[in-house]
């Protein structure tokens, strides 16, 4: 049988192209990594269908935590300082403004909070810190909280946001909004991880259609 | 492209006697380097949350002082669902009669169903109205499930109610003969 001799070809191969390609996705995965900041609050937060990003900037997030404990975090080291100004005259704490401004959360009764200050940052964490008080009705201190909030922020709006622990229970969560709507905090954001939406509901369908949702 | 070009100079002679250089092959194995690029490649696809944390917006009713400023809605298109703990669902129809005899429990996969049929037998939709009444017993989860829920089956019209002593009464009723014939 003559069968035709075929010429033998090189196996190695130009890896270049490869290269090129494996660096440039590299690259990328690297610019567009952020890495998780070591959160003082351990919180895991529950999913939900809603697409629109949290927002990151003027916040006013109010964090539940697994046992119930409020917590409140601000962004603006100005408003803080109003904040801690207020509150020193109208509460007579007696807080030491400059510690106020740069910790990154608020969590201790208004009678502790002199002293929570004078933590080091890296001891505050929440499972050690009492939290603001909410429980009790009649003394709801995340209500003067907001209300010293919502004097600071004159008329701008913040983005209020609630930020729950999967195992909270509702009471804690009431009693945050409570505290909202004695300040008139009508509309607020919750913040969660998001989800697939389920196949075959109506709102499936609907963003089928292409229908814009509402927010 | 790995090469480089070595003849560069455009052609530079060497006078004559002058020993060449023996050229060597600038060709570098580049299949180690591709290596570590994917190496490093599948750590950051793993490594990486592309998902931002989203945000569900609320919002809430002014307080009504006055029950003639309370809104109304039509007994025949009103559901209430009630969160107990350990992810119970309870719900009823229209107003909870007196011998809670359309008190039903369900539970966080079918209460859509639940919903879906009720939103499609209303005869009309602006009558649909969803009331949540969670009991201390709930988690923020369930809430969130929940109002989730109400997005998914884009139910408009929804309220977070207090919870009355009597559906207390019932949830827990309900829950503990649900443990006796589990056990």
């Amino acid at each position: 049988m003559g069968r035709a001799k075929l010429p033998r070809k090189s196996t190695s191969i130009d890896m270049t192209a490869m290269c090129d390609v494996a660096f440039l996705l590299l690259s990328f995965f690297i610019l567009t990594t952020k890495f998780k900041p070591a959160e003082a609050i351990a919180v895991t937060i529950p999913k939900s269908v809603a697409a629109k990003v949290a927002p990151t900037k003027d916040i006013v997030e109010v964090i539940i935590d697994k046992d119930g404990k409020v917590f409140l975090q601000l962004d603006d080291e100005s408003i803080k300082e109003t904040i801690a100004n207020t509150l020193n005259s109208t509460k007579g704490l007696n807080m030491n403004v400059k510690a106020f401004k740069v910790a990154q959360f608020f969590g201790a009764p208004f009678a502790g909070m002199a002293s929570y200050l004078q933590l080091p940052e890296d001891q505050r964490k929440g499972n050690l810190l009492p939290g603001i008080p909410v429980k009790d009705s009649s003394n709801n201190e995340l209500t003067t909280w907001m209300s010293a909030v919502v004097n600071a922020y004159q008329g701008k709006k913040p983005n209020f946001l609630v930020k729950g622990d999967n195992i909270a229970k509702y009471p804690a969560f009431k009693a945050v909004i409570t505290a909202f709507k004695k300040n008139d905090i009508l509309k607020f954001q919750m913040v969660t991880s998001p989800e697939g939406i389920p196949v075959g509901t109506d709102l499936w369908k609907k963003t089928q259609t292409g229908e814009k949702r509402e927010e | 492209m790995a090469e480089m070009d070595t003849s560069s100079g455009g052609g530079h002679k060497k006078g004559p006697g002058v020993k060449k250089g023996k050229k060597l092959s600038t060709r570098v194995d580049l299949t180690p380097m591709v290596d570590l690029g994917f190496l490093l490649i599948t750590f950051f696809i793993f490594t990486t949350t592309m998902s931002q944390a989203t945000a569900m917006k609320l919002n809430l009713p002014k307080d009504a002082d006055k029950p003639e400023d309370q809104n109304k809605a039509k007994q025949s298109g009103v559901i209430t669902v009630l969160l107990g703990k350990d992810n119970n669902v309870f719900y009823y129809e229209g107003e909870l009669e007196t011998n809670a005899a359309n008190f039903k429990s369900s539970n966080f996969h079918d209460i859509r169903d639940v919903l879906m049929k009720k939103k499609n037998s209303v005869r009309e939709l602006k009558d649909y109205v969803v009331i949540i009444k969670p009991s201390d017993e709930c988690t923020y989860k369930n809430l969130i499930d929940i109002l989730d829920e109400m997005t998914i089956t884009v139910s408009t019209r929804y309220a977070l109610v207090d919870i009355l002593d009597i559906e207390t009464k019932l949830i827990q009723m309900s829950e503990a003969s649900a443990t006796n014939t589990s056990n």
